[in-house]
């Protein structure tokens, strides 16, 4: 019973302070949290290099982000990550919500079978960042990792920035292309730009703790799942949430009063009571306990010029819903193959406009299901709470009550229909959504179409059809026999999923972006420059 | 808003009445939040619902 050994990176003076000639690097990445790390290796994985500044030297310290979704693993898999967290990681789907000592509502996250990712895995953060940071060393040409490198000062050239980076074997300045600001909440580029942060401060507290147990607090069969109550027996009148994370580590959330003394709170013989109240007797440690406030909050804009921010820099969430991690890494996927477009002209500086919008979009989806989920666990006065207690009570037998408890509208992917880059059409999966898994069968054996889509333009043709040979365009044909890669739909998952019949094109963030029933060399690439953002003009 | 209840309007307001005799103010309001969220569930219709709050929010006296 130890605990996450954390081992500290190792600190490399910089080129720029051992008198080696100033270089110009593409792309500076500011801060190495998960965010940050993923957009590197995206970049990498593209050929484009990158330098992660970090101020820091270890992985994430305690307890912070647990629950990934689906979409996440499946970018995570694309960048090569994504069976190893899967491996480690606690799977689960089922959540199910409390009053008091019943159970009144359970949801299922994943229904139904063939996809190789589950609904979501608990792992904590600093595996996260570790096995991050391992990927990005099989990169050792195209990313640098620099920790302990604190970057105090940039300024936007306008086609280039430049950095101040403070180190313990002094001060130095850096020129990059782009500068992606992965700093985190508390983003001092956001500061010094002086841009307003603005949203909801959720004035409730709540504890946080992880404990390590070796029996299961989840009851009699110990299937890990996401248990939600509202006023439980163990915590009169508050919320409480457990989770399973690996190594036998158990989180649980605790709210506490609006005026509770946070300090006071997290002392270990406050925090022991309150634990044995759920646990009962059974032995435990408590690995880490903090008391946190949530907001609710966004940047404006989040792409100025040359500055671009990604992940919490430019939006926070509370917890309730696991939008925080998931919604960034939903970020780098979006960002990731259009800055390494544009570095290598392929498509115009204006399709980085476009990150703004898809992902403002999405984070503003983020940000209404957290903020109503937190407003529903925190009755804000006595008419919120009786409506919710109202609820509560009628949810006990009456199903449509039972859909308005709000313990957390868990991350999904975001949709991107309607958008500009997106050409209009009609299909089972419409343009906008992300790829939907599905397993295949193909020449050497079963396999996912997830593992088979790669990371660029990619036509997918179902039923007896010829794609076209456009040059940058992957192909892949869905039961048939053609001279590009084919497999078959196994199970009728992708059939069911896509239709017998239809040809989608995918982004290389793994988004369909067109659809169409025969298309020409001609369709593809102009549903190609569309999505490049080379036709603004005529789409906006 | 149309008028819906049409013959039976002294049946609905007495039923209403009846609903909430004997019940103390707390009970009552209790009440008549269970009945907003069932008569919502029955209405179902979004738009429906938003115009209904707002019309209602119209006549506040403060
Ligand atoms: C209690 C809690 C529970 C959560 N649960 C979940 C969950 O279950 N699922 C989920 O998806 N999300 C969850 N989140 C949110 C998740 O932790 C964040 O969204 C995630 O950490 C954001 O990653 P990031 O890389 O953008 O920022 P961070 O992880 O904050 O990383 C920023 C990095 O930048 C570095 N840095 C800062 N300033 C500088 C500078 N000037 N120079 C150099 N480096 C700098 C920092 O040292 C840090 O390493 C939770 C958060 C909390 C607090």
């Amino acid at each position: 019973m130890a605990g996450y050994k954390y081992e500290p990176f190792d600190y490399v003076k910089p080129p720029e302070l051992s008198g080696a000639a100033p270089a110009l690097y593409p792309v500076a990445i500011i801060g190495a949290g998960p965010i940050g790390l993923a957009l590197a290796i995206d970049l990498a994985q593209r050929g484009i290099k990158s330098v992660v500044l970090d101020d820091n030297n270890v992985v994430s310290v305690g307890s912070r982000a647990i629950c990934w979704a689906k979409r996440t693993l499946e970018i995570f898999n694309r960048l090569g990550v994504g069976e190893r967290m899967l491996e480690k990681g606690v799977t689960w789907k089922i959540g199910r919500n409390f009053h008091g000592d019943q159970e009144i509502y359970n949801f299922d996250l994943l229904p139904e079978d063939g996809h190789k990712y589950p609904a979501f895995i608990n792992l904590q953060q600093y595996y996260v960042e570790q096995y991050l940071v391992e990927r990005a060393r099989d990169f050792p040409e195209l990313i640098e990792l620099r920790f302990k490198n604190r970057v105090t000062g940039h300024k936007d050239h306008g086609d280039h920035v430049t950095l101040t980076v403070e180190t313990p074997d002094g001060t130095y300045e850096m020129v990059a292309e782009y500068y992606i600001a992965c700093d985190g909440a508390n983003s001092a580029t956001r500061e010094r730009m002086g841009l307003d942060f603005t949203g909801q401060t959720f004035q409730e507290q709540f504890l946080i703790a992880d404990i390590e147990m070796e029996d299961s607090p989840f009851g009699e069969n110990a299937v890990p799942e996401r248990w939600f109550w509202f006023d439980p027996p163990f915590h009169e009148g508050k919320s409480a949430l457990l989770h399973a994370q690996p190594d036998n580590i158990y989180r649980i959330d605790l709210q506490l009063d609006v005026d509770a003394d946070g300090k006071a709170e997290s002392a270990p013989e406050k925090v022991m009571p309150r634990i044995k109240a759920i646990v009962g007797d059974k032995p435990f440690r408590l690995d880490w306990v903090s008391v946190y406030k949530f907001r609710c909050i966004k940047l404006d804009r989040f792409v100025h010029n040359r500055v671009i921010f990604v992940g919490d820099s430019a939006h926070v969430v509370s917890p309730f819903g696991a939008r925080g991690g998931n919604g960034g890494i939903q970020d780098v996927d979006n960002i990731g193959w259009k800055l390494a477009a544009v570095l290598k002209s392929e498509a115009p500086a204006e399709l980085i406009e476009t990150y703004h919008e898809e992902r403002s979009h999405g984070s503003a989806e983020n940000i209404l299901n957290s903020s109503r989920a937190t407003n529903f666990m925190t009755p804000k006065t006595p008419v919120e709470a009786l409506f919710r207690a109202e609820v509560l009570k009628l949810a006990h037998d009456q199903p449509f009550a039972r859909r308005l408890v709000n313990s957390g509208r868990l991350s999904q992917p975001c949709s991107l229909a309607g958008m500009r880059l997106q050409s209009p059409g009609v299909a089972p999966l419409e343009p906008g959504q992300p790829l939907l898994d599905a397993p295949l069968d193909g020449a050497e054996g079963p396999t996912w179409l997830l593992d088979v889509v790669p990371p660029q333009f990619c036509l997918i043709g179902f039923g007896e059809v010829d794609l076209p040979d456009v040059p940058g365009v992957a192909r892949i044909g869905i039961n048939t026999i053609r001279e590009y890669p084919c497999f078959n739909s196994r199970d009728g998952f992708a059939t069911k999923r896509y239709g017998q019949q239809g040809v989608y094109l995918i982004r290389p963030d793994g988004h369909v972006c067109a659809v169409f029933s025969e298309p020409d060399r001609h369709d593809v690439e102009r549903a190609c420059a569309r999505a490049q953002g080379k036709m603004m003009e005529q789409a906006a | 808003m149309s008028d819906n209840l049409g013959l039976y309007q002294d049946d609905f307001y007495n039923a209403l009445m009846d609903a909430h005799a004997g019940l103390s103010e707390s009970a009552s309001h209790a009440l008549n939040a269970r009945l907003v969220l069932m008569l919502a569930n029955r209405v179902g219709d979004i738009e429906t619902l938003k115009d209904i709050l707002e019309k209602a929010r119209e006549y506040n006296d403060e």
